[in-house]
């Protein structure tokens, strides 16, 4: 299992639009992909379950990331959340 | 004449005939059906058939406002692949033997009203995003068409609210304006009326009938009205208006972006006078330059007791980054005579005009200058303040400013405060002034002309007093005069000179103060377009 923290950096947080992209990209990837906030978890490929986590901006949220293809999944992740979130 | 008024999204006059958007409404059954697999696979089709829409509906929205307000049928295309939401659908047919129409509308009722619980202004709103989703896939399993809505005349379109693919889907042509009951400022309604440049209020009270349809309405963007059937003073009024706007657009197709340049070559600086922080978005609608008038008062009238350096200085520096390194003259506190504040405590006056009033109170109330001296300095850090001092009669009057003003900054200096480079300049609006503008030159930065106090001085005539508007001659030649001598001490100096009072804007005036070699009007922000013009049509080589 992989797992990393990440800042979130867009003013607007986790809105409608940086979701979808986030649900497309952890999509590409075999692994399970979840995100933690504040104790909550979700299933980072279910889109109306990641918006409803209401994440921030200024907020810390951990991605754990397990399956055949993690290594790569979570490489890519992290390169997608400092460019996009 | 009925009256409504609600929150303006997107300002702008729109009259005409009104018609309303019904929602089609689908009224649920649930019906038992038997065969579960059956019932998944028509469920499927559905969505299969939705998604299409969708993705039909995004190329369009790209085309007609922009890839950043399209996205939004892509998140709706994702929520129709959503786990939680084909799971919950799949679960409810299976388990309770139903109609998928039953199983989807329970699931978007149940996911919808999670967001509707939420915190986030912005994120409730997406409650109407699973609405419609799953309203698109109920209308297909029932046949009945959701984009069916035509318009057969250009209207006002009245509706509890929109969705964003009602919204899209209405022939932008015929659109008019939107009025709706519910919605908020972050609604999609209001993002795409915006992009579409179309009138909109949310947030109206009003009873949604038939009885409305085809009537005439009238909706004041501007102001958040909404007027029904309305009286022939209210139609002519507004109709005033929206000609006056149109008029105004036309010219900002026209010069918008556009330099402020005579014909042979002259440049002057176009400034935008305001009085509060909330004028900043007319002074970026109409390409101002700069801010050649801020005026602080605001900060003071609005409270009870005198304005904190920290208030003080959020808001300059606001205006400071909001302008972004263009020139932004905070004029420093100038009450008395007709704006006044109970905590000044001052004494009643026989003849405030010429009384206690402006820097008379701050070269004598030190403390309240200073505060607002530090604040101005410390906010000079953040963009490109000038100061301007109002209301000066004497070299000594400014000797003593720049004295208070160094001490100021080497205050903060001292404590490792930022600040920035700040022009220093005065108004010119008093006889006294003007007369001695060669030797106030050499002491200041630039000159600013006040032309309306200027005016009642020189003339000896009370503005306030009505009886005396007829012989109240802002053209005067004592008053043109005087301008062209302020303007040619100034340049004698080597420092620019503006004109901020309201003479500024009077358009028959223009060409006559660029041959003076006036450096700078500022005006009202609806003035800058119209001035802009003007002198992109004078020749001064003539």
């Amino acid at each position: 299992m992989k797992q990393f923290d990440y800042t979130i950096t867009e003013e607007v947080g986790i809105h409608a639009r940086p979701a979808s992209l986030l649900v497309k990209e952890a999509g590409l990837y075999e692994s399970n992909i979840t995100l933690i906030r504040d104790g909550k978890s979700v299933d980072v490929k279910r889109l109306i379950a990641l918006m409803a986590l209401g994440v921030k901006y200024g907020e810390k949220v951990t991605f754990l990331i397990e399956g055949a293809d993690e290594d790569i999944a979570a490489a890519q992740l992290e390169m997608f959340c400092t460019k996009n979130l | 004449m009925k009256k409504y008024v609600g929150k303006s999204v997107y300002s702008g006059i729109a009259i005409g005939k009104i018609n309303l958007l019904n929602k089609v409404d689908h009224e649920i059954k649930r019906n038992h059906v038997d065969d579960s697999v059956a019932e998944i696979k028509r469920f499927e089709a559905a969505k299969l058939e939705a998604t299409k829409q969708l993705q039909e509906l995004y190329q369009r929205a790209v085309k007609e406002v922009g890839e950043a307000n399209a996205a939004i049928f892509e998140v709706h295309e994702l929520m129709l692949e959503d786990l939680d939401f084909l799971d919950s659908i799949h679960n409810i047919i299976e388990n309770q033997k139903v109609n998928a129409e039953y199983a989807v509308a329970t699931t978007g009722d149940n996911l919808s009203a999670v967001f509707a619980m939420m915190e986030d202004e912005y994120m409730r709103e997406r409650a109407a995003d699973i609405k419609d989703v799953s309203e698109r896939i109920i209308g297909i399993l029932s046949n009945k068409a959701t984009d069916g809505f035509v318009l057969k005349e250009p209207s006002i379109i009245v509706a509890d609210d929109l969705t964003p693919s009602e919204t899209v889907q209405l022939d932008k042509e015929k659109v008019l304006a939107f009025v709706t009951v519910h919605g908020s400022i972050h609604s999609h309604t209001a993002i795409l009326a915006r992009m579409m440049n179309i009138p909109a209020i949310v947030g109206v009270s009003l009873e949604i009938s038939d009885a409305i349809v085809a009537k005439i309405g009238i909706v004041n963007g501007n102001t958040g009205e909404f007027f029904i059937e309305p009286d022939d003073t209210t139609l002519s009024a507004m109709e005033k208006v929206k000609e006056e706007e149109l008029h105004k657009k036309e010219l900002l197709q026209k010069v918008k972006g556009k330099e402020n340049i005579t014909l042979d070559g002259t440049k002057v600086n176009l400034f935008a006078n305001i009085g509060n922080l909330s004028d900043l978005a007319s002074v970026f609608q109409n390409d101002a330059g700069g801010i050649g008038l801020f005026r602080s008062e605001f900060l003071y009238l609005e409270k009870t007791t005198y304005p904190t350096e920290e208030e003080q200085f959020m808001v300059y520096k606001k205006v400071a980054e909001t302008m972004a390194g263009k020139k932004v003259i905070i004029r420093t506190l100038d009450i008395g005579a007709d704006k006044q504040a109970s905590y000044f405590d001052m004494e009643k006056e026989e003849n405030p005009a010429m009384g206690y009033r402006a820097i008379r109170i701050c070269l004598d109330r030190i403390d309240v200058f200073k505060t607002q001296l530090r604040a101005l300095f410390r906010a000079s850090a953040f963009g490109n303040i000038a100061i301007m001092y109002p209301m000066i009669i004497s070299t000594e009057e400014v000797d003593q400013i720049k004295e208070i003003a160094d001490e100021v900054k080497t205050e903060l200096i001292s404590a490792n405060i930022k600040i920035g480079a700040v022009e220093q300049g005065i108004m010119i609006e008093t006889p006294a002034a003007v007369m001695i503008s060669d030797l106030l030159a050499p002491k200041v930065d630039f000159f600013s002309i006040g032309t309306n106090d200027l005016t009642q001085y020189t003339l000896a005539i009370d503005r306030q007093n009505q009886k005396l508007d007829n012989i109240y001659n802002p053209h005067h030649t004592a008053i043109l005069r005087m301008i062209k001598m302020v303007v040619e001490n100034g340049h004698k100096a080597g420092i620019w000179v503006g004109i901020c009072g309201e003479l500024g804007a009077d358009i028959t005036l223009t060409e006559e103060f660029l041959r003076m070699g006036v450096d700078e009007l500022s005006v009202a922000p609806p003035y800058i377009l119209l001035l802009r013009d003007k002198i992109r049509k004078v020749n001064l080589k003539f």
